[in-house]
């Protein structure tokens, strides 16, 4: 079960940095960016089990935080024009009919 | 009893993986910003949730279960935060939610709120 759900996770994150490849606006990137983070997290659990090593914790909680420190740094920058979003762009993925 | 705790540590792992896939195919499929935040939340909450919890009905040791137990409240509280902070800086940088942009394109008329 423990193989299973590591599996899962690994498809999870392959699809979520799809989304960061495609992402049509630059919140699309973030957003995926941090899905990507904390998928990280619990692989990284997942695999200490696998393994027999929960050692592995240590590093998921540090990956936890760094993934949130660096989300909030990105962030702080958001009052500059580069993230300045225009409103006549759709930013949505669906077909303009 | 021990196959009482390894089925449930099963179901919750099963349900876990379950929720964190429709997570990763709302992020595909989703048409907006806001609507893949909406995906994304519910992989950070119940499935990660469920996966730790799946974790810990696994292992009786009490350091490893506190440190599962760790990870699982600051995922719970960092994830809301991070959320948050993104879903403010793209409301506050025009960037405008399907539903709106939608209502705007029938008339002339502004919405409500």
């Amino acid at each position: 079960m423990l193989i299973a759900a590591t599996i899962a996770i690994l498809v999870v994150m392959i699809m979520a940095i799809i989304r960061g490849f495609v992402g049509p606006t630059l919140y699309d990137r973030i957003l995926a960016v941090n899905m990507f983070g904390t998928k990280t997290v619990l692989l990284i659990s997942l695999l200490g089990f696998v393994m027999g090593r929960p050692e592995f914790l240590d590093i998921a909680i540090v990956y936890a935080l760094i993934n949130f420190i660096s989300i909030i740094g990105v962030l702080h920058f958001s009052d500059s024009t580069v993230f300045r979003h225009d409103p006549h762009d759709t930013g949505s993925t669906k077909k303009e009919s | 009893m021990d196959i009482v705790v390894n089925m449930s540590s099963t179901l919750c792992l099963l349900l876990g993986s379950f929720l964190c896939l429709s997570g990763g195919v709302g992020i595909i499929r989703f048409p907006d910003f806001y609507t893949r935040m909406h995906a994304v939340g519910v992989t950070d909450t119940l499935g990660a949730g469920m996966i730790l919890i799946g974790l810990m009905l696994l292992n009786p040791d009490g350091l490893v279960i506190i440190k599962l137990l760790m990870i699982l409240v600051m995922t719970l509280f960092i994830s809301p935060v991070a959320s948050h902070a993104l879903a403010k800086a793209a409301f506050r940088n025009d960037l405008v939610p399907e539903s709106d942009r939608n209502e705007n394109k029938g008339g002339t008329e502004s919405s409500s709120s």
